[in-house]
């Protein structure tokens, strides 16, 4: 008995944290994604890494894959591309996201690390991963 | 009664905190002036008989020979160190955690020390099987570095893990009292005679501006000292 009402208090009191952590997380979520999944590779400010990992700021390909992008999150990516007139060619592994989060994610990219690009919509993320390549 | 214990007990932390920040100070003033940096390292007391006189001299730990080949498929051993300062980490070109930041802040170590022949960088790949001479040679490619200041060293996988396990142990035994680890994204710096002097955690900026202070502190010893 005693035991079950310190489960509910416990249960009670992680929801509401998670609750709280929701509403104030929100607005950050791009930020934090991106500080989570991306940053180690691209690196803080999005220069990433000379010839072997290519920039996110100010970035052509943002704008001219603009598309192709959720898929690229959700799945990676990997053979030469061209970044800013430059050739890189290295594996990208794809992370498992859903589709809010990685809306707020390339919102973030898009507007930030001196890029100035449209955002997206979650109806639009939706649909674009629905079409994406079949994977390797 | 209990109050009053615990005021005495916050001058007391108070004063504590006081004395250790003004050593703290002290630590640093002086050592700005003419500091040296640390060996690492467990360390041997030897008994040598000179002129009939017992002398005890003491062996420091020091990074063995090795043989690996690097980006240019050279050959790469204690001889390529000879005489130099050298700084050394462990990496592998598939890794998407620290290795990324690592080569960013090893970069710099490079750009600031590109034009002078007694410093080297020894990268090791902890995944030799897969980063072979063609990727390493793809990565420094991209990576735009001169073999010869930065080697990208691959060989056989015992070998470089028994080589990483001598800079490990050294820096670890060092950090023992804090109960602190060796991060394995740790930069090392190593002297002239194969002496660790000093470990960075390479995927942080600050650690980095460090290492890049203190490799002059290497260079300058060595005239000083009379071979
Ligand atoms: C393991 C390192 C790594 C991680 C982690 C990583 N990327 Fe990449 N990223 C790469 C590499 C390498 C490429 C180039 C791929 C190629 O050559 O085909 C790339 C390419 C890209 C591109 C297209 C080129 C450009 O620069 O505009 C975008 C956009 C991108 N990544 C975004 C992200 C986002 C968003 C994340 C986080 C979800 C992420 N990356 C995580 C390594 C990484």
């Amino acid at each position: 008995m005693r035991q079950n009402k310190l489960v509910m208090v416990a249960m009670a009191g992680f929801a509401l944290t998670t609750l709280t952590q929701c509403f104030t997380k929100k607005k950050d979520e791009g930020k934090r994604l991106y500080e989570q999944h991306c940053q180690s590779c691209h690196m803080d400010d999005g220069s990433g890494l000379k010839g072997l990992i290519p920039p996110l700021a100010n970035a052509d390909y943002l704008q001219t894959h603009r598309d192709a992008l959720p898929c690229i999150i959700r799945h990676g990516m990997d053979g030469s591309i061209i970044v800013n007139g430059v050739e890189y060619n290295k594996e990208m592994p794809g992370v498992d996201l859903r589709a809010d989060h990685i809306t707020n994610l390339l919102n973030y990219i898009q507007t930030n690390f001196g890029n100035d690009n449209p955002r997206y919509t979650l109806t639009e993320v939706q649909e674009l991963l629905e079409s994406c390549p079949p994977e390797r | 009664m209990s109050k009053r214990n615990n005021i005495s007990l916050k001058t007391g932390l108070a004063a504590g905190f006081l004395a250790l920040a003004s050593t703290a100070f002290y630590g640093c003033d002086s050592g700005s002036k003419s500091k040296t940096l640390p060996i690492y390292g467990e360390r041997e007391p030897v008994e040598r008989v000179v002129n009939g006189e017992t002398v005890i001299d003491t062996i420091y730990h020091h990074i063995p020979d090795f043989a690996f080949v690097d980006q240019d498929s050279q050959l790469v051993t204690q001889e390529t160190v000879a005489g130099k300062v050298y700084v050394s980490d462990f990496f592998f070109t598939s890794c998407p955690t620290i290795c990324p930041k690592m080569k960013s802040q090893m970069l710099r170590v490079y750009e600031a020390y590109k034009d002078n022949p007694n410093v080297v960088l020894l990268s090791h790949s902890i995944d030799p099987e897969h980063d072979t001479v063609a990727v390493l040679k793809d990565y420094a490619d991209r990576l735009g570095i001169e073999t010869s200041k930065w080697h990208m060293l691959t060989g056989d996988m015992d070998s470089i893990y028994k080589i990483a396990e001598q800079y490990l142990a050294a820096a670890r035994v060092d950090e023992g009292a804090e109960g602190g680890f060796s991060h394995s994204g740790d930069f090392y710096l190593i002297d002239q005679q194969r002496r660790i002097r000093g470990h960075y955690n390479g995927t942080l900026e600050e650690d980095v501006d460090r290492l890049i202070k203190d490799i002059p502190l290497l260079l300058s010893q060595k005239e000083h000292e009379t071979k």
